[in-house]
């Protein structure tokens, strides 16, 4: 498929493949270096509508760095991002981000309805002020993830489960159709664990994608109906049920896991 | 002297210098403070050190085309243009080369201010005994300011404020979280270049008052200030920019009472006081307030381990945990427990069984990670979960002595 779609822009009279002009987020070619060795290389990634898809792959794969070129937050040094098949740029408004919460300092001065105003920043732009009806929706966002009642908060007061949940609100807030999110689960208790899965469950109810960088493998069939495995190339990619196998999972995670774990995590796949 | 200085009655010259400098601070407090939450304040220096070769290239360049060398307006353009070369060499340094950006400000910032010298030099050795007065740039100079300049300040400073109040939202957001705003469609590299050209302007429009050394005071000190007190960044800016007014005002007023007084250090000396007396007493970051926070938790701590003690029929011996569990009634003079120490102490060990019994519990066990000795059991399970627990450890037992 590559092959037949070297450049993303279609010249005239050439037609953009369905593939990538209906899907919520294609990555063609993509590749991003820090310095001279590629973070990831030549990857193709193509999002199901309405599906909630997992990256997975070992440490220093390149899947946060994927979704970071994808937004545009680092420059691929080749590749485009195509988002419901137009450039990144004219699609911003269409998409939701939630960074890994390492990302930010939460020191920082803000409260955590601050914050997810933060998702409205779109609509409010330079001057509009802040209403009742825009806090009523970052309201509402807060309270979809459990964390309306810690409104006022300074954010550095917050256990990292509801710090994440924060930034999960900020991202509904943005009321987008094509949700990325790095690491959602990470460094999270249980109960932000289970308020987050039900959440991004709401949202593929609503005809929502997800896609989502992820590091539990143990819960990649639970959670996930696509699965993308990437080591700096692509690996595969695919239902859970097709591209979540031993094989898949030796090859993107070369020998960091024993093969009796890889066989417990297929075989536990529902 | 001073109450007259403050209310603006000494004369034409201390007045027009107090509204200056008032409307400086206020500029310069605000606008410094998205610097501070960006974690970027040192460029700050790097672009005011970086005004002083502009400035000697300017008064040769006037001088040159047959004008006065002195003239203020082109002073300061030069100033603008060569604070803005020093920020770019910053940029590029720290973009293009392995320099962290401090190596990238140290680097600029002396190779600018030694030309700077240099400069400044050559222009003494030149005018042959006529006094170019660059040099009140370096530290600021309010002797013989005019109504002209005094405008100038005001209408600078008021420029830059609203332009910084109009770009806040953009600039906090990328401030906060670069990664966020880039995907929002705020671009993160021209709201950084936005903020640093606000802060080369307040620059430029304080060198005359403050000198270029001592500008980054009056950028930097306010925003610091105004963090011990508001936990939300534009409450911080609008606080800043009150100590920086206040901060100019005073300092002005201050240095009128007496002819020898140097305006610019005693401006940057009553910022550092206004900081010094938030960080004693402001509520919350403040030292005061983190002191007595601190003894407040070792006193429960004490009184805690105290009762586990007393609940488990050993000695208390530390002399602390023992005046507090006096204190509180829980023992006579003569360290007996008293009924109130014993019901307590049986509320205690309570908890602690309750707590083992989450520890054990299949369903439970995971909020148990909670348990750090001092958090209240009723505060992480549901008053169901407790009833349960309860209902398998039994009620409270009786403490004996």
């Amino acid at each position: 498929m590559k092959d037949a779609m070297p450049e993303l822009v279609a010249e005239a009279g050439q037609q953009i493949p369905d593939a990538v002009s209906h899907s919520p987020l294609a990555i063609r070619g993509m590749t991003v270096s820090y310095g001279e060795e590629p973070a990831i290389f030549s990857i193709d990634l193509t999002a199901e509508p309405g599906a909630m898809t997992a990256i997975i792959g070992p440490n220093g794969a390149g899947k946060s760095t994927l979704l970071k070129a994808a937004l545009g937050i680092v420059r691929p040094l080749s590749g485009a991002a195509m988002v419901f098949g137009k450039p990144l740029s004219k699609q911003r408004a269409h998409i939701a981000y939630m960074p890994q919460r390492a990302s930010v300092d939460w020191d920082f001065p803000t409260t955590v309805i601050d914050v997810a105003l933060m998702g409205l920043s779109r609509e409010l732009g330079l001057l509009r002020p802040v209403r009742a009806r825009h806090k009523a929706r970052a309201l509402a966002c807060l309270d979809r993830v459990g964390m309306a009642e810690f409104a006022d908060r300074q954010i550095g007061q917050l256990s990292g489960g509801q710090q994440q949940r924060v930034f999960l609100a900020r991202a509904l807030a943005q009321d987008a159709e094509l949700y990325l999110l790095d690491e959602p689960f990470a460094g999270v208790d249980a109960a932000t664990e289970r308020a987050i899965i039900d959440v991004l469950k709401q949202l593929r109810a609503e005809g929502k994608t997800v896609v989502a960088v992820h590091h539990d493998l143990s819960t990649v069939s639970e959670y996930f109906e696509n699965v993308f495995l990437i080591n700096r190339r692509r690996i595969a990619e695919g239902p859970v049920g097709t591209a979540f196998t031993a094989e898949n999972l030796q090859e993107a995670y070369g020998g960091r896991l024993a093969a009796g774990q890889i066989e417990q995590l297929v075989l536990g796949r529902a | 002297m001073l109450l007259d200085a403050l209310l603006l009655q000494l004369g034409y010259n201390a007045t027009l210098v107090a509204l200056g400098a008032a409307s400086l601070g206020v500029a310069a407090g605000a606008t410094g403070t998205f610097l501070f939450l960006r974690k970027r304040s040192l460029v700050s220096d790097a672009i005011s050190h970086a005004t002083l070769p502009g400035i000697g290239l300017a008064f040769i360049v006037m001088v040159a085309l047959g004008g006065d060398g002195r003239w203020l307006p082109g002073l300061l353009a030069g100033s603008a243009l060569s604070a803005l070369a020093g920020l770019v060499c910053v940029n590029w340094l720290t973009r293009n080369t392995r320099l962290a950006e401090d190596a990238a400000i140290g680097a600029v910032l002396s190779v600018f201010f030694g030309a700077g010298i240099v400069i400044l030099t050559i222009i003494q050795t030149l005018s042959s005994g006529r006094q170019a007065g660059l040099e009140s740039f370096l530290l600021g100079s309010t002797a013989g300011m005019l109504f002209s300049d005094a405008l100038t300040l005001a209408i600078g400073g008021a420029l830059v404020l609203a332009l910084a109040l109009v770009l806040r939202r953009p600039m906090i957001q990328v401030a906060f979280d670069p990664g966020f705003a880039e995907t929002t469609g705020i671009s993160v590299s021209r709201t950084d270049f936005l903020t640093m050209t606000l802060v080369m302007a307040i620059t430029v429009v304080g060198l005359k008052i403050v000198g270029l050394i001592m500008i980054v005071a009056l950028l930097i000190i306010p925003a610091v200030t105004a963090r011990f007190w508001s936990n939300r960044a534009e409450h911080v800016v609008a606080l800043a920019g009150l100590f920086g007014g206040l901060a100019g005002y005073v300092g002005a007023a201050i240095s009128a009472t007496a002819p020898a007084l140097p305006t610019g250090p005693i401006i940057v000396l009553i910022g550092f006081a206004l900081f010094a007396a938030s960080l004693l007493v402001a509520p919350g970051r403040g030292v005061l307030a983190a002191a007595w926070r601190y003894r407040r938790f070792q006193q429960r701590l004490h009184l805690r381990q105290g009762l586990i003690s007393l609940a488990q029929g050993q000695p208390v011996y530390e002399r602390l945990t023992r005046r507090l569990l006096r204190r509180e009634g829980y023992l006579r003079a003569d360290n007996v427990i008293t009924d109130e120490g014993r019901a307590r102490a049986a509320t205690v060990l309570r908890d602690e069984a309750r707590w083992q019994a989450v520890r054990r519990s299949d369903s439970l066990a995971l909020l148990a990670q909670q348990d750090d000795g001092m958090t209240d059991i009723a505060s992480v399970l549901t008053s169901d979960q407790l009833a349960e627990i309860d209902a398998r450890i039994g009620g409270p037992k009786a403490v004996t002595p």
